[in-house]
């Protein structure tokens, strides 16, 4: 493998095992928040050990999300120098920002939660796991202000070599941030309803605990159908935007090889990736049409013609991503994402029937459906960031321009080998801790003691 | 001042306040198989950084992304430049992140232990790395006309970079043993005391040694001179003023004065360093500067607002939250994990 191939599988295997913790940070410090919130409103001893118990959970995957976010920092200057040198001038200033206003927020007032409960009155200690999950959730927006200058450039100007920020309220105000961080938002909160959801299922077909857990159920139920819901509303209008924005990307997710007006929707689609045509296709009449512009009719450009379009605007060259893996991801995505609206709407009603614990079946389900969020949220990047070559940044850089030029492929291979083996071992320390941890169940009501923290 | 120099200034502030804080946490980690006896004290050792320790490092994070906002060039240059030595450095505070929280939530000797081990190696190794880091960057590396490092791993270790590698550790372990001694179990503050008895001569021996070395290996000195020497000296001799001021058990005053040897050796380094950011050593003509590295005007103008309004409300908070947890770490007795 050359030095740009292996250069991307260290960003995707980095970017892929980063996310994995990340969203379950971003939705299950606001869920903590919320639960002890209601301990402080109500004064239930019952919410004080919720917010503890999933508590302790969340900091065991804040740690990881922590650890492997600076990997991504380092690794744009290591791996990708000239992408850097080339869009610092705009990329950067997110990423600072994202350090010096929530980074801070979130490592400060975490460690002041941790080790706060005996120190700090009940509402200032209250706060601080607030401050915390709103640092969590405003670095979610800054890095994704910078991933979405990836996806539409907007605010810049090229001189000197390189892209220049001219507008800052342009970067901000990229209509790609305002699909994209909710989208992020929501997954995030569909992640934690679902983690949190799995392991109250496992408990209450055993019947352990059953007090507590029918009551985080009850709360997580309702957080994963807000989740499930959001994030596919938004990624519907997501969509819509990216039709516009980055057809290319739409045409591959969709397989669509030819423009078409009105666009059939595919249903499954077994394709000659090499000679841009369907071996096998199960299409609706009309349906890409409708979810592109909800109507029955409307133009969605095709792969071919799109090529034909770069070519006269970029030159000559290939300017179609991996179909095949844009194509799957995006449908594993949505698959997954409807199971997960579907699965969270049905325990919503069961929990108002107050029947969700007696329903044996569903509880069986919820357990391994803790995977789908998962599953559904990498696969999300990976339809993002491969649906976006053969460009790192949309138009203005090509992936294979963008890697160190003094970095060779065995360096590159012997930083890959190290970060898989220890990332390896960090998940299963990590799965192991998160699963001895949520099947002991809620501690006994002990008055706390902040030295055995660590 | 023009733009380009208060970024070089706020990006040293970065780094001093980086060492400075996450210095005592290294130093502390460094410190944690030597000292702590057992693992009630281990844990009681750790304790004392606990609440911090993430924020500390918030700053070379935002130090990193400051870097790369402001001077481009400089951070590519650098992060593709150091490479293996970063990734080393990257796998340290990996370990270390998730040793600090994963090692009491199992009982087993043999889990905390490799925790514990791991947090060593993860506080060590950065904490010698940096030293290694700066050396190489006041000494000059092969650096070609299109800012590319063409030297490899091994250039990197060099007997000057070597000598500020051991230095900075041992600066580092010296600030965490005297933070120790104000935070830790009096047990554990006890012997933290006789250890900078025999640790602080070998830090300033270590540090008058690299101060020597740097008249040779680097021009450090002989550029903006009276800044960059004065600024060393003083740093030396607050490094002495921390020996005396611990032997008569002031031990707060002890502590900060490392603190201002770190921040006089970070002031030397950039101050010897201006106008430049990476020095060539194939040729002049090739260094990285404050202009010929820099983001734009505009850009430099966004970030200078966004820093000047932010980095006075994270100081004020996080200064805070050291005064919220300024009682002394007990070693705790009961053995039940969280």
């Amino acid at each position: 493998m050359d030095a740009v191939a292996l250069a991307r599988w260290q960003f995707a295997a980095t970017s892929v095992y980063h996310y994995f913790f990340v969203p379950l940070t971003l939705g299950l410090s606001v869920l903590v928040a919320i639960m002890q919130t209601m301990y402080v409103r109500t004064g239930d001893e019952q919410y004080k050990r919720m917010t503890k118990f999933w508590g302790k959970l969340f900091l065991i995957n804040f740690a990881m999300g922590v650890v492997t976010g600076i990997v991504m920092e380092f690794q744009f200057g290591m791996n990708w120098s000239q992408y850097s040198r080339f869009v610092g001038d705009i990329f950067g200033a997110p990423l600072a920002i994202e350090a010096l206003l929530a980074f801070f927020l979130e490592a400060t007032f975490l460690g002041v939660w941790i080790f706060g409960w005996d120190t700090l009155p009940k509402k200032a200690h209250l706060a601080s796991i607030w401050l915390a999950a709103i640092g969590t959730n405003l670095s979610a927006l800054w890095i994704l202000i910078a991933n979405s200058f990836m996806q539409q450039p907007m605010g810049y100007t090229l001189r000197n070599g390189r892209a220049e920020m001219v507008d800052f309220g342009a970067l901000l105000a990229n209509p790609n941030v305002w699909v994209q961080f909710p989208h992020v938002m929501m997954a995030g909160v569909a992640t934690a309803g679902f983690f949190v959801l799995g392991i109250c299922a496992w408990h209450l077909l055993r019947g352990t605990y059953a007090d507590f857990f029918r009551k985080s159920a009850s709360i997580a139920a309702i957080y994963a159908a807000v989740g499930s819901l959001g994030v596919g509303a938004v990624g519907h209008i997501q969509a819509q935007h990216m039709i516009q924005s980055q057809p290319m990307k739409i045409a591959a997710a969709e397989a669509l090889w030819n423009t078409e007006n009105p666009a059939s929707f595919s249903l499954f689609t077994v394709a000659d990736e090499a000679n841009r045509r369907d071996v096998f296709s199960i299409r609706i009449p009309r349906g890409l049409s409708l979810l592109a512009y909800n109507r029955l009719d409307g133009e969605v450009k095709g792969v071919k013609q799109l090529q034909t379009e770069a070519e006269a605007k970029y030159g000559p060259g290939n300017y179609v991503p991996p179909v095949a893996v844009t194509y799957w991801s995006f449908r594993i995505m949505v698959g997954a994402g409807g199971l997960m609206l579907l699965l969270a709407l049905l325990s919503v009603l069961l929990v108002q029937m107050g029947r969700l614990h007696t329903t044996p079946l569903l509880l069986r389900v919820l357990a391994p459906a803790i995977a789908l969020p998962y599953i559904a949220n990498s696969a999300g990047w990976i339809m993002t960031e491969i649906g976006r070559q053969p460009w790192i940044v949309n138009g203005l850089m090509k992936t294979s321009d963008a890697v160190s030029p003094n970095v060779t492929a065995g360096m590159l291979a012997i930083t890959l080998v190290l970060f898989v083996v220890v990332y390896g071992v960090l998940m299963g320390a990590d799965i192991y801790l998160l699963r001895k941890y949520a099947k002991a169940g809620p501690a006994p009501d002990a008055p706390t003691q902040p030295m055995s923290v660590y | 001042m023009d733009l380009n120099t208060l970024w070089f200034v706020l990006i040293a502030v970065l780094f001093i306040g980086f060492f400075f804080l996450e210095g005592f946490d290294y130093g502390v980690g460094i410190l944690l198989p030597v000292l702590g006896k057992n693992d009630g004290e281990r844990r009681g050792i750790i304790n004392t950084i606990g609440p911090f320790w993430d924020a500390n490092e918030t700053w070379m994070v935002t130090a990193g992304g400051a870097m790369f906002a402001a001077f481009p060039g400089w951070y590519a240059t650098l992060f593709s430049g150091f490479y293996l030595a970063l990734a080393l450095m990257l796998v340290g505070l990996i370990l270390r992140g998730v040793g600090f929280e994963f090692r009491s939530k199992d009982p087993r000797p043999g889990w905390r232990n490799l925790w514990d081990v791991c947090i060593f190696i993860g506080s060590f190794v950065p904490a010698l790395l940096w030293g290694v880091a700066f050396g190489n960057i006041v000494k000059g590396v092969p650096i070609d006309g299109s800012m590319n490092y063409t030297g490899g791993f091994f250039n990197l270790l060099n007997p000057y970079a070597l000598v500020c590698g051991v230095a900075g550790l041992a600066l580092f372990t010296l600030h965490g043993a005297l933070f120790l001694i104000i935070k830790g179990d009096h047990e554990i503050a006890d012997r933290a005391r006789g250890l900078t008895r025999k640790l602080g001569p070998v830090a300033m021996l270590l540090l008058a040694g690299t101060f020597a070395m740097s008249f040779k290996a680097t021009d450090l000195f002989a550029r903006n001179a009276s800044i960059s020497m004065i600024v060393a000296v003083v740093g030396g001799v607050t490094l002495l003023a921390a020996g005396l001021l611990s032997g008569q058990k002031r031990d707060g005053v002890a502590f900060a004065m490392t603190g201002v040897t770190i921040a006089c050796s970070v002031v030397s380094i950039f101050a010897g360093l201006f106008p430049r950011v990476m020095i060539s050593s194939s040729n002049p003509e090739w260094n990285l500067t404050i202009t010929n590295a820099s983001s734009s005007q505009y850009t430099l103008t966004i970030m200078s607002v966004v820093a000047l309004m932010f980095v006075p409300v994270v100081l004020a908070y996080q200064i805070w939250t050291y005064w919220v947890f300024r009682q002394r770490v007990t070693t705790p007795t009961s053995e039940k994990p969280a």
